[in-house]
């Protein structure tokens, strides 16, 4: 096994790893980063994201609306102080990489354009047409090329931590193309490795999120925090998942249910708005997952519309014209006609919720410092407390450079502070043991099960388990699933027993962070017995706050389930009220 | 949803074990809205685990699946069976080294990318808590330049790159130009070097290959045929008494 010394070691190249990375090189070009991705930078999944990040713009704006609007929309349990910090830092950080070049659309006098977004009160999301993410991230990738002290490690799989007497003190990973393991030594790592959507069968999620960066901390007695908030996005396309914006309704589309009605008035989003004059926070422009939820209840009633690919109702765009679409939603346009072949000029076209985004995370602070010192943990992979209990449409993005940025300076701080560690016998037998038990698993065999084989099983019993509505026999059923499939996974054989390039391994590595991820979402989704944001109970209607104002904290047990314990909410200025997405009313 | 079946030949490479490529042959069920990319994923599945290829959004954005597909380099989940034959050859990408199966070695571009300073260079600070004014004309000027998702088919297509891979190539000319036309920078002669050198634009043979495969339309001739009179204009403005690039 090689050593590699450095004094940042970052796992994970998408938006939020890239942000980090640049700001530690600007800062002080002497601190050696070592970028790891599974993944060439360009291929993180921030490239998927469409609508736009939001920050502050307007004159009518403030950061006050911004705060509300997040606060509420995360049905208060958002940590206040760091959607303080958050909402101040994000119209700074949207300049900046206006500045290195990302190409937002423009208003006509030249300013970077502003669109309306679900749960937002003011037009504050700054978008590059419908590809938003994918500017942001290449824009961050190309920057990033100017800066020698980033050292890039390109498809390489981290597989666990190294950490001695409590504090993080590395990483151990595998390069690809030879299936060579290398240790990194550093005192400070930074974990930004993206969300875990691939637990759920019916996903928006690329093939690359598994969870791992959550999963590595969580095996290091990190807990994950909030985990059974999962956002389901309502509009994908049925069949494959793939997101069509919320900017479609920004702009002005609608949702219809198979009888032409606006169905999202009977859900506490009306009453019903002018068709293509939309009303910010109201009906179309209402939170995700209010309107997932809506369409559970559309399902149930009967009002939903059959597609070779299942129920959806239907996204109306006609309106729009085909010049806008062009101009702000060309990407929508060529998935929906590709992949379903459904023209939004002229037909709507056929969506429905599909898992999209994890609210919960590695537990963090506003630094982006875990339980563990040394460790930090920034965007989709981590969970500051920022997102509550349902984030709001492009906040993520912001939160990718925001809590980057924070993050990779006090990571800097650290990591100057702390030294370079040295080698020692302790961290070299836990590398030994990592790199032992990759090898175990290569080698094993006829056990009977296969990587797929378990990973359907665990993905369709997470769905109904702990999909958009829950109860206790459900929740309780996928935590006794999702606890065999642990069993069952050691049974599991790797055909392909080459160094090079072995996905059959790389997929049963992938697999076991998913299945520790999974747990948390099960027992999290069990333990919660009330109905607050994305995490709706059947049987305990309603938020609890005298008992559930509270994050859940997810501890990995040796042997069993995992140990949730509870963690109070920060408020600083806003005590917990009524979501009010009835139009207008709310100030 | 109708089922058609699809015999599928991948082309294999295993450095380890195999002294060269062969091809293996898959009966894969394929539904009528697949993209070629779900074969591939039912094939390493249900058939054979071992079967190595790249993929991760199959949204036509991440730029991961290039492949050939009958001969032609394309983004896999962007290629559908309803449009292929019931006979479908799948290889790596064309003009580059079999890493293994399907994965090609990609540091030659990814090198490539880093010579062609791919970001905005300033002289003049830029706007103190602001963005730079840029009107729609101007951002429309190198927009569709920002479109390149990296897939790589270009590069397979180019019978430049095929002949002389120290040719830069269309991609990363079409990056370059992206930033040297781009109303905010201030860089492009730092990039002039590298870029109307022997292996730069004036290698193109302007076969026009890269735009016809491009999958996002990015048009890297078209940038490429623009450096080239942008070039030449620098060229002759430093042979002028006095003059400088």
């Amino acid at each position: 096994m090689e050593t590699i010394h450095a004094d940042v070691v970052i796992v994970g190249a998408g938006g939020a790893g890239l942000r980090a990375a640049i700001a530690i090189a600007e800062t002080d070009p002497s601190l050696e980063i070592a970028l790891i991705s599974k993944v060439y930078p360009m291929r993180s999944h921030t490239c998927a994201a469409e609508g736009g990040a939001a920050g502050v713009k307007g004159a009518d704006d403030s950061l006050e609306m911004h705060f509300n609007d997040t606060v509420s929309g995360g049905d208060w349990l958002c940590d206040q102080e760091v959607v303080e910090y958050f909402v101040s830092q994000a119209s700074r950080e949207l300049i900046q990489l206006e500045h290195w070049g990302c190409p937002w659309s423009r208003e006509d006098d030249g300013s970077v354009a502003v669109r309306p977004f679900g749960g937002m009160k003011k037009k504050r999301t700054w978008y590059a047409a419908d590809k938003s993410g994918f500017h942001i991230l290449h824009t961050l990738f190309q920057t990033s090329l100017q800066f020698p002290s980033i050292k890039r490690y390109d498809e390489y799989f981290a597989l666990d931590l190294l950490h001695k007497d409590g504090k993080c003190r590395g990483v151990v990973a595998m390069e690809m193309r030879s299936g060579r393991f290398f240790a990194y030594h550093a005192p400070a790592v930074i974990m930004a490795s993206g969300g875990a959507g691939q637990v759920f069968p019916f996903t928006t999620n690329g093939a690359v999120k598994t969870g791992d960066g959550m999963a590595m901390a969580y095996r290091a007695g990190i807990p994950l925090k909030d985990m059974e908030f999962v956002q389901y996005h309502p509009t994908g396309l049925p069949g494959t998942g793939i997101l069509l914006t919320e900017g479609c309704r920004g702009e002005g589309g609608i949702l219809v249910n198979k009888n032409g009605y606006r169905y999202l008035q009977d859900y506490g989003m009306g009453p019903e708005t002018p068709i293509g004059s939309p009303v910010l926070k109201t009906m179309e422009l209402g939170p995700r997952d209010r309107l997932s939820q809506a369409f559970w209840h559309e399902q149930k009633k009967g009002n939903t519309v059959e597609t070779p690919w299942g129920h959806s109702v239907l996204l109306d765009m006609r309106h729009l014209g085909e010049k806008k679409i062009n101009e702000r939603l060309p990407l929508v346009r060529e998935l929906a006609s590709s992949y379903v072949g459904h023209d939004p000029v002229k037909e709507p076209v056929p969506v429905r919720p599909v898992i999209h985004f994890m609210m919960g995370g590695i537990d963090t602070n506003l630094n982006g410092e875990t339980q563990m010192p040394g460790l930090f943990a920034i965007g989709e992979t981590a969970c500051s407390g920022l997102h509550g209990a349902n984030r709001l449409g492009s906040n993520s993005l912001t939160d990718l450079l925001v809590s980057g940025k924070r993050s990779a300076d006090r990571a800097s701080a650290y990591a100057k502070e702390t030294g370079r560690s040295e080698d020692n016998p302790t961290l070299r037998a836990q590398a030994e043991d990592i790199v032992g038990n990759v090898r175990g698993l290569l080698q094993r065999s006829g056990g009977g099960e296969t990587t797929a084989g378990v990973r359907r099983e665990m993905r369709d019993s997470l769905e109904s388990g702990a999909g958009i509505y829950r109860d206790e026999k459900g929740a309780q059923a996928t935590c006794d699933k999702v606890a065999e499939l642990h069993e069952r996974f050691q049974g599991i054989e790797v055909n392909d027993k080459s160094n090079v390039f072995n996905t059959d391994l790389q997929q049963l590595l992938e697999l076991r962070n998913l299945l520790d991820v999974a747990e948390t979402v099960a027992e999290g989704s069990l333990q919660r017995r009330e109905s607050r944001g994305a995490h709706q109970r059947l049987d305990f209607v309603g938020r609890d706050d005298e008992n559930f104002l509270k994050h859940s904290l997810a501890f990995r047990e040796p042997k069993g389930r995992p140990r949730i314990e509870w963690l109070d909410v920060t408020i600083t200025r806003s005590q917990p009220g009524v979501r009010d997405y009835s139009g207008g009313k709310d100030k | 949803m109708s089922k058609r079946t699809l015999d599928i030949e991948v082309l294999r490479y295993d450095p380890e074990q195999d002294t060269e490529p062969h091809f293996m042959s898959y009966q894969v069920p394929c539904e009528e809205d697949w993209a070629i990319l779900d074969a591939l994923n039912y094939i390493k599945e249900e058939l054979d685990t071992t079967l190595a290829f790249r993929w991760s959004c199959h949204m036509m954005v991440c730029g991961s699946c290039g492949m050939m597909v009958n001969g032609e380099p394309v983004l896999t989940c962007k290629t559908f069976v309803r449009d292929l034959p019931k006979d479908v050859r799948i290889e790596p990408l064309e003009n580059f080294p079999i890493e293994r199966d399907l994965v090609v070695v990609l540091d030659d571009v990814m090198e490539k990318l880093q010579m062609a300073k791919p970001y905005i260079i300033r002289k003049d600070p830029p706007p103190e808590n602001e963005e730079f004014n840029q009107p729609r004309s101007a951002l429309y000027k190198f927009k569709q330049y920002t479109m390149c998702v990296n897939c790589m088919c270009c590069y397979s297509a180019c019978p430049q790159y095929a002949l002389d891979s120290s040719f830069i190539g269309p991609a990363v000319l079409a990056l370059a130009h992206r930033y040297n036309i781009d109303s905010r920078d201030q860089g492009k002669s730092e990039r002039l070097d590298i870029l109307a050198d022997h292996d730069g634009v004036w290698n193109c043979s302007f076969v026009g290959a890269c735009s016809e495969v491009c999958p996002k339309n990015v048009d890297p001739a078209a940038a490429l045929q623009q450096m080239k009179i942008d070039g030449a204009k620098a060229y002759w403005l430093q042979k002028l008494p006095g003059g400088k690039s």
